[in-house]
């Protein structure tokens, strides 16, 4: 047995009104990456930031290396060799990598002056290079941070840890904010810490991840353990039910669709983003009732663009968009909802939600202005009441009650509370970009049932991911976009993860493959 | 209209600039760091007050035996000590009960026309308190007698230079120390430099408590150094200018300097201008000139450095500089008329300037981005 890295033992974490952490037994041998699976509010964050000395345990005990230890804070859990990299990264985006690295314990030269002496910059910077050559990390310690990718900036924070001399890593939901390319490389980056002998704790709830890289996996849920494993004595199904705590329908029962007719058109479309470059070049495609067609790509390849455009946020540059017979192509977006188009944002915290707003009036954030929720200059708070009980039955939001707070529920509670506005209308075609980012398996389940479910009352669906597995999961038809370009559409019957994944990298097939859209 | 004018006028440009560079400096810490503080005015007002008291009573209590420095030196100390203490107030209100950092700031400001204006209707003027006078010229051997610069820069009482050695500390503390790190950090990612163990809120007391000494020293200065008594609101929105020559710095002191410089400057002209021994439209003509040349040089080189970059258009980059040359040439050769402008309307010059630069001039500047939230850990 290989010795022990971190053990901790009934350890229990109360909040007002929950037990975040019920006491939980957790031990991380040396040299392995243990994933710590679990949905959101399971309780995996708070225990990391337990052992990271942010929170103080109301009971139980942390030993490191077999020795039991009391962590005050992050500094002590640093000592300690324990570095952990935030799921929202801990950087100061206006300094340089090596600025950000020394903080806390800089490095001085020259007079000793204690806090007003000079920082030494060069030695830092060369101390970066060497240790993030030796873990074949690349990164450039006199760049800023906030010129950096997400990508780039993950590496940083783990070199920030490893600098920091930590001997076992925790990742809290790494790979949330990665593409997959990015995801492979940081497997990869886990793989050369793992041999040289780091420990990993890998927090996150993609059971295809965790059964890639993890050693052994221990699951959570409603802060208790539900007990640990190993990937080759388990599959994705089991771990969903030990997660969720019932059987997950991981895949989406759906009857063949039963297309009617052409719901939106778009013709020869042309986008620009914020910055005046063309990131839509010329993208044709049509949308029929009851089909979901799915807009796969990399993040980034313009199908933010092009779902701005369809909705009437972003000014078209040429092109004819065209819903339900209607020329929409310069309308307003309330227009295209007032045409029977609803839109399930890729943010639901910027785009979807207000979240100082409460749940009530959320749901009407489109349609405030029509009979029952007006009557003249009034709103009608009887009929938004009403509305609001109504919705939050109907689509299982659970909140402490309509008037709290959108930013204050769950993440898949609010993604509930967008579905459910935009589903309430009389909805010809529903927009849905990047509709379970961040959610758990639960509410990943419900959120692509309803999407069925609409499809099967013949709305025409539009779903733009990034996740393969999700437009693979639920499309009818797959048009996949590089480039600001779509590459080709296929119908789903034809598409296997290895050709879409190839036209998502950019390779075209030859015209004889190509099936017209 | 002769290099004495110049010479004065610039001088007396770096004198008016002092007490703002020291009240920006006041918000520097504090800004920097992520705490908000409108009260830098309130902080000057009770510096002003507290450093006539000190050099006063310590002067009589000591029988008027020692030497006057002696008692104005200690009404310094007292000075940058209450101020430091109200600023000390300000922290507590706002990082420890997480008052609204505006609203603090208020408080501030209104505490202390409140404790000065009691003071002196109750204790100041029925005694008839006389200061004890103000610090003497030091000239700087050898650098003073540099003819033109000599008299702008090294012929000044002591504060001046004191300034200037903390703006060039400040501004190279803030990018190379690790004191300057962690303020910056935690002004803009205090969670960040929390879980690399800086201790957030230490940090903001720290900070906002030696601004405030900063702004009790800008605020003696008023005194100390310049009319030798305390006046009931004194401070005439000095303080509100310091932090608008802070943010129109972008938040270093060499930028807060150089605006303060440019207040200063407006100040100084007001002031001289007042005196009535020069042709005001001749001088605005001129002074106006010289700075749409230099503003239209800066935009040249600018254009020329960074080539494409630049947006400026070609003609307002080389039409800029030629109409202030024009103007110039203009204000040395032709005559003007003598008219009257009311002495009201010459001391208005700094206010007007503040709100044109606030409005237009000043580019976008980025505040730290924690700026004015209070801190809670989890």
């Amino acid at each position: 047995m290989t010795p022990e890295a971190l053990r901790v033992r009934g350890i229990t974490k109360r909040f007002p009104g929950v037990v975040a952490n019920d006491n939980i037994d957790f031990a991380l041998a040396q040299g392995e990456i243990h994933a710590l699976l679990g949905e959101n509010g399971a309780g995996k964050t708070t225990l990391m930031n337990v052992v990271y000395g942010l929170y103080k345990p109301d009971e139980g005990q942390i030993f490191v290396k077999g020795d039991p230890v009391e962590i005050q804070g992050p500094k002590e859990a640093l000592a300690r060799g324990i570095g952990m990299v935030h799921q929202h990264f801990m950087l100061i985006p206006v300094m340089t990598v090596a600025e950000n690295l020394m903080l806390g314990h800089e490095i001085t030269t020259g007079l000793r002056l204690g806090p007003l002496a000079k920082v030494d910059r060069r030695r830092v910077s060369k101390e970066i290079t060497d240790l993030a050559s030796r873990y074949g990390l690349e990164v450039d310690p006199e760049a800023h941070v906030h010129q950096l990718s997400v990508g780039e900036q993950q590496r940083v924070e783990i070199v920030k840890a490893l600098y920091r001399g930590a001997e076992v890593l925790i990742l809290d939901e790494p790979t949330a904010v990665l593409t997959p390319q990015e995801t492979e490389d940081l497997f990869a980056v886990m793989r050369s810490l793992i041999e040289q002998g780091k420990s990993i704790i890998f927090i996150t709830h993609k059971l295809k991840e965790v059964l890639a890289i993890a050693t052994r996996i221990t699951v959570l849920r409603d802060g208790k353990v539900v007990g640990t494993t190993e990937p080759s004595k388990t599959t994705e199904a089991e771990l969903a039910r030990m997660m969720v705590g019932r059987e997950v329908l991981l895949r989406v029962e759906k009857k063949p669709a039963q297309p009617g007719g052409q719901v939106l058109i778009v013709e020869d479309l042309q986008v620009m983003d914020a910055r005046e470059r063309t990131v839509v070049r010329g993208v044709s495609f049509s949308v029929r009732a009851g089909e979901v067609l799915g807009i796969a790509g990399v993040q980034g390849n313009g199908q933010a663009e092009l779902v701005e455009a369809l909705t009437g946020l972003t000014p078209v540059v040429a092109g004819k968009i065209r819903l339900m017979g209607r020329e929409v192509t310069h309308a307003r977006p309330r227009i295209f909802t007032e045409t029977g188009a609803a839109h399930v944002p890729e943010d639901r915290h910027k785009h979807g939600l207000v979240l100082a707003y409460p749940v009530d009036e959320n749901l009407i954030l489109q349609t405030y202005y029509l009979a029952p929720f007006a009557s003249g200059f009034n709103i009608n708070p009887k009929a938004v009441d009403a509305n609001a009980r109504r919705l939050v039955r109907e689509f299982d939001v659970r909140t402490p009650s309509i008037e709290t707070p959108a930013g204050s529920l769950s993440g898949g509670n609010q993604q509930k509370v967008i579905v459910a506005r935009e589903l309430s209308r009389e909805v010809h075609l529903l927009i849905a970009n990047q509709p379970t980012r961040g959610l758990d398996v639960g509410s990943i389940e419900y959120i692509h049932h309803r999407i069925i479910e609409k499809r099967d009352e013949g709305v025409a669906v539009l779903l733009v991911s990034s996740e393969l597995e999700e437009i693979l999961n639920l499309s009818d038809r797959i048009a996949v976009m590089y480039g600001g370009e779509i590459l080709a559409v296929i119908p789903a019957e034809q598409a296997t993860a290895e050709r879409v994944g190839l036209l998502m990298a950019g390779v075209r097939e030859t015209p004889a493959e190509l099936i017209p859209a | 209209m002769d290099d004495v004018f110049f010479v004065g006028l610039l001088s007396l440009a770096l004198v008016k600039a002092t007490p703002l560079a020291l009240g920006a400096m006041c918000g520097l810490m504090c800004e920097r760091s992520g705490v908000i503080n409108i009260g830098i005015e309130g902080m000057m007002l009770i510096g002003a007050m507290m450093s006539f008291l000190g050099s006063v009573l310590f002067n009589d209590l000591t029988g008027g035996e020692l030497p006057k420095t002696i008692s104005l030196l200690v009404g310094l100390l007292v000075a940058m000590l209450s101020a430091g203490l109200i600023a000390l107030l300000h922290a507590r209100l706002s990082i420890h009960y997480k008052v609204d950092q505006i609203i603090s700031g208020t408080v501030i400001n209104l505490l202390a026309v409140g404790i000065t204006n009691f003071t002196a209707n109750a204790y100041i003027d029925p005694n008839h308190l006389a200061g004890v006078g103000v610090f003497p010229v030091l000239e700087i051997p050898i650098l003073s007698k540099i003819p033109i610069l000599g008299p702008i820069f090294f012929a000044h009482q002591p504060l001046v230079y004191v300034m200037l050695i903390l703006v060039a500390v400040v501004q190279y503390a803030l990018f190379n120390t690790p004191w300057g790190l962690r303020t910056r950090a935690v002004g803009e990612h205090p969670r960040a430099a929390d879980t690399v163990g800086i201790n957030v809120l230490r940090t903001r007391y720290i900070n906002v408590t030696l601004g405030g000494v900063l702004a009790g020293m800008a605020g003696a200065f008023l005194v100390l150094q310049s009319v030798g008594r305390f006046q009931k609101l004194m401070t005439t929105g000095r303080g509100f200018i310091a932090l608008a020559a802070l943010i129109f710095g972008k938040w270093t002191s060499v930028g807060a300097l150089a605006s303060g410089l440019l207040f200063g400057f407006s100040e100084a002209l007001g002031v001289r201008l007042q005196l009535g021994d020069v042709n005001e439209l001749q001088a605005l003509t001129l002074l106006s000139g010289i700075g749409i040349f230099l503003l239209g040089l800066v935009w040249l080189i600018a254009k020329l450095v960074r080539g494409k970059d630049d947006k400026r258009s070609l003609a307002l980059v080389i039409g800029t500089p030629v109409v202030g040359a024009v103007m110039v040439a203009s204000g040395l050769l032709s005559t003007f008329p003598k008219i009257e402008i009311p002495i009201q309307f010459l001391g208005l010059l700094p206010y007007i300037l503040t709100i044109l630069v606030l409005a237009g001039v000043v580019g976008r500047a980025i505040a730290p981005a924690a700026i004015g939230k209070a801190y809670e850990k989890q």
